[in-house]
């Protein structure tokens, strides 16, 4: 295709190089962040945050507040120590800057589709692109609805990894090209987009439940004397378990509907919509462990901790269906360009 | 202490019968199923299933015959019909109807209910306000009501006991009916998925360019039925492959991988209905009645022609090759039961792109049929081809010879179009015509889809609906003290996580008047 200006060749170029880009901001990002929790490693919890947890006092007046905002991420910069300030000020320098990486990885994602002249997600190196696209979407919108800042750390590591590895590894990168017949079709594009978005809350509530794993432990052992650190400036782990619990309310059923946009995709394509083909069978595993983590929620004795757990096996049968099953099961889904 | 072994023996086995469903309809059952579910799933994506890749489960069988048979045991091969597998999915829904029906029961029950009353003491709750007004109390009132129906909760007034208008609201019982809708929704959607695969089928064939499929048992190479299925019940459409077209990549990292496929067919739904046109392509089935055609594959299906030892054409005609790899090396049989004084047999592979290597000899270097060639050893002898139907992609070899050079090695034959070669000793000869191509179709019927579809999407309604719906209370009470209107406002959530104060600040504000501020907090 020739668009006069550029042609589909410089858009692959284009692409290329913002992914390049997108890969080294986000480093700078985790940085900025691995900065933030260090800076806070000396640095006391925030005095309500100390108080609230300390032995049954009565709440004082208007605890109703945000529990522990004072001092905790995010929270008015001229109420802060300097300690704090520091650990604010990095805390800020790593959002913009994933911000900014989210930016160039949305240009590299786009350019791809342009080059390839169709929706970018046809083998393993556009599924990688785009589904730690979709981490860092979720992550930027839960960060403006739940002020989420505290997952930074850990989703800058994810998504830089992930670009990481597509880009360096030879046999996972490709470049922009056509698609197999069996890819063609609109059913497709509605699967892969509903995945992709599904998968990148999947990934946020994830790293929400590790967080909550973290933070519920540290609150029953730690003495409060000795409460100092990152974690101690994440809001208590019932709201981190809200927030964990917010996301996978909404990835769970748009992963069903990823599922069920498959199996009407498998049913064009190959004539009928369900064949325990594997790596159907591991997008119902994957559905079959996320429903237990919502009935958890729901069960007796299975809340918190459990559950926890539970989101994270989810987690990991969705990236073992996107990486073992693409490399080492045979099947119809498995395609060149790995 | 005999006393304490005299337990009544009906009452015990109805308790433990009744103790046995408290369990099996018990959320701690339903998580563990679920997870047994989750893990039963695995095995089916690691060892090769019929159902999925028979040729895997045939390979499998050769390399590790041993394995294969306790595997055949535990029905390894074919997890998801598998007796234990369906064990764990059938409990599962038995559990699932356990629950639902006194949940229905119950929901039915707080349905039809009214909100209830409001608490004694209404500053006791979550979130509370509380005003006087200049309004009278009735007029107050039935502003609440109005505003309370106008946010879609449930209404009821009354006038407690202190003599105070009250108005109870309630809202949020999609909540509950979401729940129901989607457990009942699972049921729906695995009897539609069980209906069509019993009554439904599956079928391939191999069909040359330019030959003809009427859709009978008899012209399918492989025919999965469901153990319901009614073979008379088979649509009576016939089609031909016209023309058929494939287009590869032919440079960069992904050279050799497939582009394009397209099949021209002309079909008749039934005898004597006029023939129609429909270009075939992959996600582009021809769908007839409840049948649908699809294009899965091709392959190549040399034309050649065998002549015996008294020279006469004893076999001539395309013969399908069955793709091997995405090279499109090709495996396959020519059979001529015709040929005099002995039937005659080749076996062996076409290469569409002939290409050398030290080690594996000739091999395809594309799939596309650049330089094409057929390498073929031959035999003689009887095909016995009189006793059972035999597949056109195997020869029976046992009662055959093969044919050798000086030497003891096996004849070995490469053939190009347009050449022929004669075997030894005079007896015969085999030619390469020319090259067609065909197709792999997948014939398959699977009736009901529509109900698995409709019951994934009210599944999908219903955990929406259960997860964001959030049941609430609201109650406004308005009275009188000290010559003033007091106005009380309160709520609750039945579900954490959402934000009440927002909601009831609202419905304070929508009550309260906003031009007359004589009112006073
Ligand atoms: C096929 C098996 C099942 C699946 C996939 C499943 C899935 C789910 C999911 C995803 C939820 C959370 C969403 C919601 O609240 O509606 C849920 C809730 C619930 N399930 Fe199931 N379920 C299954 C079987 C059962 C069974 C057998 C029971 C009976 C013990 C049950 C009882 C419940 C109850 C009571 C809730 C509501 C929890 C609440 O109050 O929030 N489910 N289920």
């Amino acid at each position: 295709m020739n668009t006069g200006l550029v042609d589909a060749g410089q858009f692959g170029y284009i692409s290329d190089t913002a992914f390049v880009f997108a890969t080294v901001v986000y480093a700078l990002a985790m940085t900025a962040h691995i900065a933030e929790w260090a800076s806070a490693r000396r640095v006391a919890a925030p005095a309500a945050i100390r108080a609230q947890e300390r032995v049954r006092e009565p709440e004082p007046v208007g605890a109703g507040s945000p529990a522990g905002a004072a001092g905790a991420v995010g929270a008015p910069v001229d109420e802060l120590s300097d300690e704090e300030l520091g650990t604010e000020r990095y805390g800020r320098v790593g959002v913009s800057l994933t911000v900014l990486a989210f930016l160039t990885h949305l240009v590299g994602v786009g350019a791809r589709a342009l080059a390839a002249e169709r929706a970018p997600w046809g083998n393993m190196f556009e599924f990688a692109t785009t589904g730690a696209l979709a981490v860092t979407a979720a992550y930027l919108v839960a960060l403006r609805l739940y002020r989420t800042r505290w997952l930074g750390l850990l989703v800058t590591v994810f998504v830089t990894i992930v670009l990481g590895i597509a880009m360096l590894t030879p046999a996972i990168y490709v470049a922009p090209g056509p698609l197999v017949p069996a890819l063609h079709s609109y059913w497709l594009v509605i699967h892969v987009a509903a995945a992709a978005l599904a998968g990148g809350a999947f990934c946020i509530g994830a790293l929400s439940s590790l967080l909550y794993l973290l933070k519920s432990r540290a609150e029953r052992r730690t003495a409060v004397e000795d409460r100092r650190g990152y974690l101690w400036r994440l809001p208590g782990s019932a709201e981190v378990d809200r927030v964990a619990y917010k996301v996978h309310a909404f990835a769970v059923p748009l992963w069903t509907f990823a599922v069920l946009a498959g199996a009407i995709w498998a049913e064009y394509a190959w004539g009928r919509y369900w064949g325990w083909d594997p790596k159907e069978t591991w997008a119902f595993i994957t559905w079959v462990v996320y429903a237990a983590y919502l009935h958890a929620r729901a069960t007796a004795g299975w809340q918190g901790r459990n559950a926890a757990i539970i989101a994270l096996v989810g987690f990991a049968t969705f990236l073992f269906n996107f990486v073992g099953i693409n490399l080492f099961a045979s099947g119809l889904h498995s395609y060149a360009g790995v | 202490m005999r006393r304490t072994y005299t337990p009544a023996p009906a009452l015990s086995v109805l308790e433990t019968l009744r103790w046995a469903w408290r369990q099996l309809t018990s959320m701690r059952t339903a998580l563990i199923l679920l997870f047994l579910l989750a893990v039963a799933s695995i095995p089916g994506s690691v060892i090769p299933q019929t159902g999925v890749d028979p040729s895997a489960v045939f390979a499998f069988r050769e390399s590790s015959p041993e394995l294969a048979r306790w595997y055949d045991r535990l029905g390894l091969f074919h997890v998801y019909s598998s007796v234990w597998f369906s064990a764990v999915y059938v409990l599962l829904m038995v559990s699932l109807v356990g629950c639902f029906i006194p949940r229905a029961r119950q929901y039915w029950r707080s349905f039809r209910a009214e909100p209830p009353n409001a608490p004694r003491n209404l500053d006791r709750l979550p979130v509370h306000r509380e005003w006087t007004a200049v309004d009278s109390g009735a007029v107050v009132a039935e502003r609440a009501h109005r505003v309370l129906r106008d946010r879609r909760y449930r209404v009821r007034r009354y006038v407690d006991d202190r003599g105070d208008q009250v108005v109870a609201a309630e809202n949020g019982h999609l909540r509950e009916a979401g729940n129901l809708v989607f457990h009942l929704s699972l049921l729906v959607v695995l009897f539609g998925v069980a209906y069509g695969s019993l009554f439904g089928f599956k079928g391939g064939a191999l069909v040359v360019e330019g030959e003809g499929f009427s859709n009978t048992l008899t012209q399918y190479d492989e025919f999965e039925p469901g153990a319901w299925f009614d073979p008379a019940s088979l649509d009576p459409f016939t089609f031909t492959v016209d023309d058929f077209a494939v287009t590869f990549e032919t440079a960069g990292d992904q050279r050799g991988a497939p582009r394009s496929f397209q099949a021209d067919v002309s079909y008749v739904e039934a005898p004597g209905a006029p023939a129609q046109q429909y270009d075939l392509r992959v996600n582009h089935p021809l769908q007839i009645d409840g049948t649908s055609v699809f294009l899965v594959g091709h392959g190549y299906a040399p034309e050649v022609t065998v002549r015996d030892g008294n020279g006469d054409v004893a076999f001539r005609g395309p013969v399908p090759f069955l793709p091997q790899d995405s090279s499109y090396t090709s495996l396959g049989v020519i059979k001529a039961p015709d040929a005099a004084p002995q039937q005659l047999g080749f076996e062996g592979f076409f290469l569409p792109t002939v290409a050398f290597d030290e080690q594996r000899g000739p091999y395809s270097a594309f799939p596309d049929a650049l330089a094409p060639g057929l390498v073929l050893t031959a035999y003689h002898g009887d095909l016995q081809m009189d006793g059972q139907p035999q597949s056109v992609f195997v020869l029976d070899k046992e009662r055959l010879r093969q044919f050798e050079q000086q030497g003891g090695e096996p004849f070995r034959i490469l053939l190009r179009p347009g050449k022929t070669v004669q075997l030894p000793d005079g007896r015969g000869s085999i030619s390469f015509d020319g090259l067609s191509r065909a197709v792999r179709l997948q014939v398959s019927s699977t009736p009901a889809k529509v109900v698995p579809l409709v019951g994934v999407l009210a599944a999908i309604a219903g955990l929406v609906a259960s997860l964001f719906v959030r049941p609430r209370r609201a109650w406004v009470r308005v009275g009188r003290r000290d010559g003033d209107t007091v106005v009380q406002a309160a709520g609750l959530d039945r579900v954490a996580g959402g934000d009440l104060v927002g909601a009831v600040d609202d419905i304070v504000t929508a009550i309260r008047p906003r031009s007359r501020d004589m009112e006073h907090a």
